[in-house]
């Protein structure tokens, strides 16, 4: 147990908030820094913006060309449907880490994170939240426009009313966060590995392709569709773009968003678990 | 005679780097032959509901597939660090390249090599020679000539792909992503068959950056296939011309680039 970590016990209720308080107001502060750091690269927002689009196409000629020569349906995607899948995943990319990068694999290949140690921080919980605001910010430059394209140039389905669509904006609050919290396990195997970048690269194909982002995973065979939902990846995109379709109704959505939750909170757990391992085990190069 | 001995000493000094964290190395080999596998996936898994897509059947898909992809590693093996020119821009270490005595491109094709691409490529030939094996291929001298030129005019095409994104990079900076829609697209677009894609499309991929010349439509011609209107199946024998447009292109944007390049300010 930390230090002062005994103290926060021994003096609740009223110890929590006045501890918990700032604290909270660090980290809310630190996904401003995220948000507003997306802001800073807005030709690489255009750059994306242009990437999502092109893709979007392509993937609209293709799979639309899969539903009509299945007869107008597949897998329970109509055109609509489909169409509404292709764009918001496309959307969602600049928001969902689906690449496996992230600034704290680097801090922890070159040692900075020592310093981030000695900051009266959680190292795990700061780099997310910054994560995640940044992940927030580029849905004004690549989400909103990328579904506008989409919905001008192809039409798509929508949420389904405005609880669909709060219910949406919560999953997607979800996806972000889980792929946040899981980027951070492939980040800190680097106290024990001095290289990631083969472990990135693996997660960003295994993760790709397991969050639906190339086919919807209900497309998938049986026994690869039961692979997919044993992981967290469908919880980062093939969920929220669900629910956010409309494909998901009501009740089903809120059993997504839970799935959601559980997994945001085993990858949170088990980041924090081996975080405090890596601590100990942390071995700077170099230096 | 150009001396290659500095490029041949920079390159062996890099394979032996990239061997050297070994666990990494491993996981990194891996990690490219895992991805072959699911881009193959990604399209056959199409096929699970369908028979046909775009008027090719799985067999075919699977070749347009091996043919585009094995093409596409290699291009990306020699050219693809021409992806790291945004890096090098921002950084302002592009300068160093400058000060030596060789030519800009030359240096940067040949500052690194990317072992795991072998591996990449090595997915792409397996599912080449799958896909002459599934196929009923009516083998003659033609045929073969026409399945080595798409192979080589797929790498050329792809290659002048990189090249075209690195001259642009010199005016795009942090939008490099933009380029990745044309070239990564353009990879993706490359194993589709062209035949579902509307008119803008066409133009597009299938025209001005011609990915429909590396693998569908040398596909077609092999396997007798008519094709579209726009795409018909004979036009796989322009394979090479398509190559050495994608030259003109990539070498107008690269000269734009280098022109236009004022320097880190170091």
């Amino acid at each position: 147990m930390r230090p002062g970590a005994e103290d926060l016990v021994t003096e609740a209720p009223r110890g929590i908030s006045r501890r918990v308080r700032p604290a909270l107001r660090t980290y809310a502060r630190l996904l401003l820094a995220g948000f507003r750091r997306g802001s800073r690269y807005r030709l690489a927002a255009f750059g994306g913006l242009v990437a999502n689009a092109t893709f979007g196409l392509l993937k609209v000629a293709v799979l639309f060309a899969v539903v009509e020569a299945a007869g107008g349906e597949v897998s329970g995607y109509d055109l609509g449907a489909m169409s509404a899948y292709i764009w918001i995943s496309q959307g969602l990319l600049g928001s969902v880490n689906l690449m496996g990068r992230s600034d704290i694999a680097e801090r922890i290949r070159t040692g900075d994170v020592t310093t981030d140690f000695l900051r009266p921080l959680d190292v795990q919980a700061a780099a997310v939240v910054e994560d995640v605001g940044k992940s927030l910010f580029a849905l004004i430059p690549r989400g909103i426009p990328t579904v506008t394209i989409g919905l001008l140039l192809v039409g798509m389905d929508g949420p389904d009313g405005p609880f669909g669509l709060l219910l949406g904006a919560v999953s997607l609050l979800l996806g972000i966060s889980v792929s946040c919290c899981t980027v951070y396990l492939v980040a800190v195997a680097g106290f024990w590995m001095v290289e990631t970048r083969g472990l990135q690269i693996l997660y960003m194909v295994v993760s790709g392709f397991l969050a639906g982002l190339f086919v919807p995973i209900s497309l998938f065979p049986g026994w690869l569709y039961g692979v997919a939902v044993a992981t967290p990846f469908p919880s980062m995109l093939q969920f929220p773009v669900d629910v956010l379709s409309g494909r998901a109704d009501h009740g089903t959505s809120v059993l997504l968003i839970g799935v959601q939750a559980a997994w945001l909170a085993a990858v949170a757990a088990l980041g924090q678990g081996l975080t405090r391992a890596g601590r100990r085990k942390l071995e700077v190069q170099g230096g | 005679m150009v001396d290659l001995a500095p490029y041949r000493a920079v390159l062996a000094s890099r394979i032996r780097a990239q061997r050297s964290h070994r666990a990494s190395f491993r996981l990194d080999l891996g990690s490219s032959v895992l991805v072959g596998f699911v881009e193959l996936a990604e399209i056959a898994v199409l096929f699970l509901t369908v028979d046909r897509l775009g008027g090719l059947d799985l067999a075919a898909i699977v070749l347009v597939f091996g043919i585009a992809d094995m093409s596409f590693s290699l291009a990306d093996m020699v050219f693809g660090h021409c992806d790291n020119l945004p890096t090098y821009l921002k950084a302002g270490t592009l300068d160093v390249f400058y000060l030596r005595p060789q030519p800009l491109l030359a240096q940067l094709v040949t500052s690194d090599i990317s072992l795991r691409r072998l591996a990449r490529a090595a997915v792409g030939l397996a599912a080449l020679v799958a896909g002459l094996v599934v196929n009923d291929v009516a083998w003659s001298l033609a045929n073969a000539v026409l399945l080595v030129l798409a192979v080589v005019s797929g790498v050329v095409t792809f290659s002048a792909m990189f090249v075209w994104a690195g001259g642009m990079q010199f005016f795009l900076v942090d939008g490099y992503e933009a380029t990745n829609a044309f070239v990564y697209g353009g990879r993706y677009a490359a194993t589709q068959p062209a035949s579902v894609w509307g008119r803008p499309l066409v133009v597009v991929f299938g025209f001005f950056f011609p990915m429909a010349f590396t693998a569908y439509l040398p596909t077609l011609t092999l396997l007798g296939l008519p094709g579209s209107d726009w795409l018909p199946g004979w036009l796989g024998w322009f394979a090479p011309v398509a190559a050495v447009w994608a030259w003109v292109l990539a070498l107008a944007s690269w000269r734009t680039g280098v022109r236009h390049y004022q320097g880190g300010g170091g």
